[in-house]
């Protein structure tokens, strides 16, 4: 996952339209509808259903039918109840994982690219590390170690991985937006830096926050899954991954139970195609050059 | 009034600010209340990094800048606010002075938010008409406009009435008319003069030579980061005994001149030496007339 540092001034009172261009855009309004009404049925869904996914409630191994929407696992749960609750950790992981990686993300982004000088030398150290990391292998470690595993722990050790990208193009564009003469006519006005920041140099980005928001929060979602279908999912709770693992662990697929394995594959390729799609849609609307193409 | 003390100026560059720049050598000067003071030089002669500094924006390496007599630099965020209710500044781009999604007279809003916050709304949009009808442009026709929807004339002007907003005392205009064009130039500059008129200290940062004598009484030619040569505009400029100087006047173009009539060669000047070592010291040559190095 990578972003190009593109910096675009946004076109001056183009809010509302770029909001029109939006939700006329079919890539964006197709994406985000399967990504909402998946989120719906995620934060609904358990409501009408039991609170235990995992519990045995009917035959074994049955295929879909009217009682079993998407029918049994080889232990007899409802594939369909522990479906909905998977969304609801899925959506979760990518809202919390995504969300603390962003946070990181802006604030070493800003600090370095607006203090400039050793603070940006050491942050910019400090981000490279954290980017040639083997990721993965780090994260086998933590989980396997850690004594809870929860899908908010999880979503906790995601976060603290994934944000150098989006620090680093932060920081290119504060850089940049940093040297304006505005920056330096807002310090005249004895604003702080903060203030600074918040006022002036991140309005001129917002539709790339936009996007990285949108682009961290799928790839914690697929992090996620990816740590899950190995073993290291939450022990506590049922996520789309582990109900990918479990029907592997159990050869569903020779045994032919595609109901136990393809809802859980399907949302998650969906989810996180859809996110992808809104994107290259958003773009079209940021960059009008491409409307056209 | 504002007093620069023996300044200097070294840039950190490189990796962990392993290499120095030194822009700004050991410079002094001072402005007078209603006074313009000019400061010329090339490109990359220390020009813009004394504005700076005189306006807080970067730190002074060494050396001291004083307001009525009290050192002013590096200080914390409520008295650097407070230097700016008397000091404030004008910068080249007019168009990189204003943020570009957002309406041009927020800078006005931005000084009440900071400075004004008790004052209702409709008195602040009397003071924002006053001010605009002093630096001659018409509130209806600049206000609740998008930047890229004004000139460059204009967008300069609402710039210096934003200081006048404050109660300054010193403006520091840097290149402020160098992307203008030739007629709105005049008018701004004629503004920088009522201003003056009013009693304000003005730092004008130009290298235009001939703009520096209009308006000012005294200027300072720099280079290399070093004043060579400053003092009274007419003596300076009649009788440059700087090398330096010299050249510099003499390649400023005149409207009765072909460039083919030009004959005389530039005289040879000193190479850019060590920049930690200081500048030859300024010698006074005449009343109101100071050279470096005779
Ligand atoms: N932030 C900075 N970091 C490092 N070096 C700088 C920085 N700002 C300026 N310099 C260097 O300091 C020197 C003086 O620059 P300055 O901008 O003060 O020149 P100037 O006289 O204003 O030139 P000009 O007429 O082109 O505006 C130049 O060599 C420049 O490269
Ligand atoms: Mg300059």
């Amino acid at each position: 996952m990578s972003a190009e540092v593109v910096l675009q001034t946004e076109p001056v009172g183009r809010r509302g339209e770029h909001l029109y261009f939006a939700l006329r855009n079919p890539k964006v309004a197709g994406g985000l509808a399967v990504v909402l009404a998946l989120l719906l049925l995620g934060l609904i869904g358990p409501f009408f259903l039991s609170d235990s996914p995992n519990e045995y409630v009917g035959p074994k191994s049955e295929a879909p039918s009217g009682a079993h929407w998407f029918g049994t696992t080889y232990f007899g749960q409802d594939v369909f109840t522990q479906f909905v609750h998977g969304l609801r950790s899925s959506y979760l992981v990518g809202t919390l994982g995504g969300g603390i990686a962003f946070v990181i993300g802006l604030a070493v982004g800003f600090t370095a690219g607006y203090r400039g000088g050793l603070v940006d030398e050491v942050l910019n150290m400090v981000t490279n590390v954290v980017l040639v990391l083997p990721a993965l292998a780090v994260l086998i470690v933590i989980s396997s170690y850690l004594e809870v595993r929860g899908v908010v722990a999880q979503a906790v050790i995601i976060g603290v991985f994934s944000w150098p990208w989006v620090a680093r193009a932060v920081r290119a564009q504060t850089f940049t937006l940093a040297n304006r003469d505005y920056v330096d006519l807002a310090r005249l006005t004895g604003k702080r830096s903060w203030r600074i920041i918040v006022h002036e140099i991140m309005p001129n980005m917002a539709s790339y926050l936009l996007m990285s928001m949108i682009l961290l929060f799928g790839g914690a979602i697929l992090f996620a899954a990816m740590l899950d279908f190995i073993g290291l999912g939450p022990a506590n709770a049922v996520s789309l991954g582990t109900m990918m693992q479990q029907s592997m662990a159990w050869s569903s697929l020779h045994l032919g139970m595609w109901w136990w394995f393809v809802p859980p594959g399907l949302a998650i390729t969906l989810i996180v195609g859809a996110l992808y799609i809104t994107n290259v849609g958003l773009d079209e609307v940021f960059n009008p050059k491409l409307r056209e193409m | 009034m504002l007093e620069l003390r023996n300044v200097w100026k070294s840039y950190r560059v490189g990796t962990l600010g392993s290499k120095r720049l030194t822009a700004v050598r050991d410079v002094s000067i001072d402005i007078a209340p209603g006074e313009v003071l000019s400061v010329v030089g090339e490109s990359g002669s220390g020009k813009t990094t004394i504005g700076k500094m005189v306006l807080q924006l970067t730190s002074v390496t060494r050396g001291s800048i004083l307001l009525d007599g009290a050192d002013v630099t590096a200080r914390g965020h409520a008295a650097r606010k407070a230097y700016y209710r008397r000091v404030q500044g004008v910068f080249q781009d007019p168009f990189s002075s204003y943020n570009p999604i957002f309406k041009a007279d927020r800078i006005f809003e931005a000084v009440r938010e900071s400075y004004f916050p008790a004052v209702k709304r409709a008195e602040w949009s009397a003071r924002v008409d006053d001010v605009l009808q002093g630096v001659r442009l018409d509130p209806g026709s600049v206000l609740g406009k998008y930047p890229h929807q004004l000139s460059g004339g204009q967008l300069q002007r609402m710039l210096i009435a934003r200081a006048l907003l404050l109660d300054i005392q010193v403006l520091v205009a840097d290149e402020i008319i160098s992307m203008l064009d030739a007629s709105t130039r005049i008018d701004v500059l004629n503004l920088l003069g009522e201003l003056k008129e009013r009693g304000l200290g003005v730092l004008f940062i130009t290298h235009d030579l001939s703009l520096a004598n209009y308006i000012s009484e005294r200027v300072v030619i720099m280079r290399h980061g070093a004043v060579v040569e400053a003092g009274a505009t007419g003596k300076v400029f009649t009788d440059p005994r700087h090398p330096y100087s010299r050249n510099l006047l003499a390649s400023v173009p005149q409207l009765h001149r072909k460039w083919s009539d030009s004959d005389a060669e530039p005289e040879a000047l000193e190479p850019d030496g060590d920049r930690d070592v200081p500048p030859p010291p300024l010698t006074e040559v005449d009343e109101h007339h100071w050279v470096a190095g005779v």
